[in-house]
């Protein structure tokens, strides 16, 4: 599966959700596919995403929220599944590309190369639903079970460890910040 | 266990009056009250940390998503929360108000507090982190709320640096 194909299954899911995706390859193909005001890159900071997304899906539980992470950030910050379980907020779901590598600087193997189980983890952690899924088909059902479940869950995604040849996209960091900010603004001021 | 009640209710009373509902922490000696009291308060988030550099991401969140938040650590959480707030909070002008608690100063006598101790004030003003010293409790309001105008308005995160004086009973 590649991570491409798998943003663009479920891209008109993904319109409706405040989404929060990791730097390099998530962010350069989503913003490929298509940027969207409700879609934030948090370019650096690895490990955070995750922790980002908790801090809006606790701050407003009306909003259904979408978590990009990958194996080598949510390697960096693993107690944010426990923290993540902790308070399982209902409207996060945390999607985790797991392409077995750092790609972006150079493609150098992570733990997941070697049997380590980010689902394991994330289930041993207390996330109620977590799954790993390798092909297509089965990642949009999981999603979509994700989005009907009404409950936090974790899919960690295996992908090739492909993406594109450039990560720097014309998306100012700023202009990304001010605008996702403002766009939850005025969600709750329609709301 | 002599950590003064009076004050830490002093430091939660500002930051209720500062509109924040959400606070992250990592239990240390010092801010087992303060932690206790937004455990107790209904109207507080209240998000119990792994490491404390996950607080940078959730008061990100936070903020983007129209939240008032605060941070509550050891001297030590904050080092170990740089890279957060140079890559997140730096990088995208995020406010974050980060109560940190001051171990290691004059008075100190656990030895494994002292080197933290001495580099927390250098890091602060290396990394352009405007600060201040929470030590007289007549001051806790008014430095609480100036410090948390500062965040907001330069979209920066600024520290306060709970001392010694303020916090302990001997």
């Amino acid at each position: 599966m590649l991570r491409i194909d798998a943003m663009r299954a479920i891209y008109p899911d993904l319109e409706q959700c405040v989404v929060v995706t990791i730097m390099g390859a998530v962010s350069a193909e989503l913003q490929s596919i298509g940027h969207r005001p409700n879609f934030f890159y948090l370019q650096h900071a690895m490990g955070l995403a995750s922790s980002m997304g908790l801090g809006i899906a606790l701050s407003r539980p009306e909003l259904p929220v979408v978590v990009l992470d990958g194996d080598g950030s949510i390697l960096m910050n693993l107690g944010s599944l426990t923290t993540l379980a902790r308070y399982r907020p209902k409207n996060l779901i945390h999607v985790v590309f797991d392409n077995e590598s750092l790609l972006s600087v150079g493609g150098f193997p992570t733990a997941t190369s070697t049997g380590s189980d980010i689902a394991e983890m994330a289930a041993s952690a207390g996330i109620p639903n977590t799954c790993n899924v390798d092909n297509l088909g089965a990642f949009t059902d999981s999603f979509a079970t994700a989005r009907a479940a009404g409950e936090l869950s974790t899919i960690v995604a295996k992908v090739e460890a492909k993406g594109p040849p450039v990560f720097l996209t014309d998306l100012p960091l700023l202009e990304n910040r001010f605008q996702f900010q403002r766009h939850l603004r005025n969600l709750r001021a329609t709301g | 266990m002599p950590v003064s009640v009076k004050h830490s209710q002093l430091i939660y009373d500002a930051l209720k009056a500062c509109d924040v509902q959400l606070v992250s922490a990592l239990p240390e000696t010092w801010l087992v009250h303060l932690i206790h009291m937004a455990e107790d308060d209904p109207e507080m988030t209240l998000v119990r940390l792994a490491k404390e550099e996950e607080g940078v991401g959730i008061s990100a969140g936070a903020h983007l998503a129209g939240v008032k938040s605060a941070m509550l650590m050891q001297n030590h959480g904050f080092l170990a929360s740089i890279n957060g707030i140079v890559s997140l909070a730096h990088l995208y002008h995020i406010p974050l108000l980060m109560l940190i608690s001051y171990r290691g100063e004059f008075g100190e006598r656990d030895p494994w507090q002292t080197q933290g101790g001495m580099s927390t004030e250098p890091l602060l003003r290396s990394l352009g982190i405007p600060y201040d010293r929470l030590d007289d409790p007549t001051h806790v309001a008014s430095r609480i709320a100036k410090a948390q105008t500062l965040a907001e308005s330069s979209l920066s995160p600024v520290a306060l640096l709970l001392g010694r004086d303020l916090m302990w009973e001997d």
